[in-house]
């Protein structure tokens, strides 16, 4: 029998979903309300210098791509179905859509990473 | 008879006949704001990659009405899938018995939600001790 691919996308889906679960409700409030509307954090706490030198330190670097990555994995997996449960039936087109759009996020995500500017 | 058309019940708008199946859709969307809210931050890593002018673009851009309507429908649904998240996880994990008893789904889901509350104040707390 042939070895199905489930469990990898059901793993980063899952990942994806608990990461979202327990962080996410906190990262949203902080860098799309609380930050832009200037309350309870400083000011320049996503200012270029201080999110470059998160960026630039491993532990920053694991948590950008961890965020970024695994939001993308859980959501492509969850839209994936979605589609078939909306009567979509093509089944590899969409697919190779949610999966390959994680997948090139996730890329661009990396490759932004490693090859920062000092 | 070779030419009767047998009767097949349309599947159009399923999800609308149960309330189950509509709280599963509303559970299932949330992840539509999960793709959008990673879109923007990817767009931030990558405007941060390309320097200081294009990064404080993107700050500015948070800043107008738009993104934080934006941004307080997100926080919404990304409340409503840290609800629905550990309501199902009864279900999606396996079945664990302590001292001989069954784990019970309400106490998954508490100690799910309890964990996630903490998180979130640890998350904001440590975000303000380094600004």
């Amino acid at each position: 029998m042939k070895r199905s691919n489930e469990p990898i996308f059901w793993s980063l889906f899952g990942a994806g979903g608990m990461l979202a679960a327990l962080i996410g409700p906190a990262l949203v409030f902080i860098t799309g309300i609380a930050v832009p509307l200037g309350f309870i954090f400083a000011a320049d706490t996503m200012s270029y210098s201080h999110m470059l030198a998160f960026s630039h330190h491993w532990l920053g670097k694991i948590v950008v791509l961890a965020v970024i990555a695994l939001f993308m994995w859980h959501a492509a997996h969850r839209i994936h179905i979605l589609l078939h449960d909306f009567g979509v039936h093509a089944v590899t087109t969409v697919r190779v859509l949610c999966y390959g759009g994680a997948f090139v996020g996730t890329v661009i995500a990396a490759y932004t990473l490693l090859t920062l500017k000092p | 008879m070779s030419n009767r058309r047998p009767y097949v019940r349309s599947m159009d708008g399923w999800w609308k006949r149960d309330p189950y199946f509509i709280r599963y859709m509303a559970r299932e969307v949330s992840a539509v704001f999960v793709a959008l809210y990673a879109i923007v931050l990817l767009f931030g890593l990558v405007r941060l990659g390309q320097g200081e002018a294009a990064f404080n673009g993107w700050l500015q851009y948070l800043k107008t009405p738009w993104m934080l309507v934006f941004h307080v429908i997100v926080l919404a649904v990304f409340c409503y899938h840290t609800w629905t998240w550990f309501n199902i996880m009864p279900k999606t994990m396996p079945i664990i018995f302590i001292g001989g008893k069954r784990l019970q789904p309400g106490t998954i889901t508490g100690t799910g939600l309890a964990a996630s509350v903490i998180a979130c104040l640890a998350v904001l707390f440590i975000v303000r001790g380094m600004s």
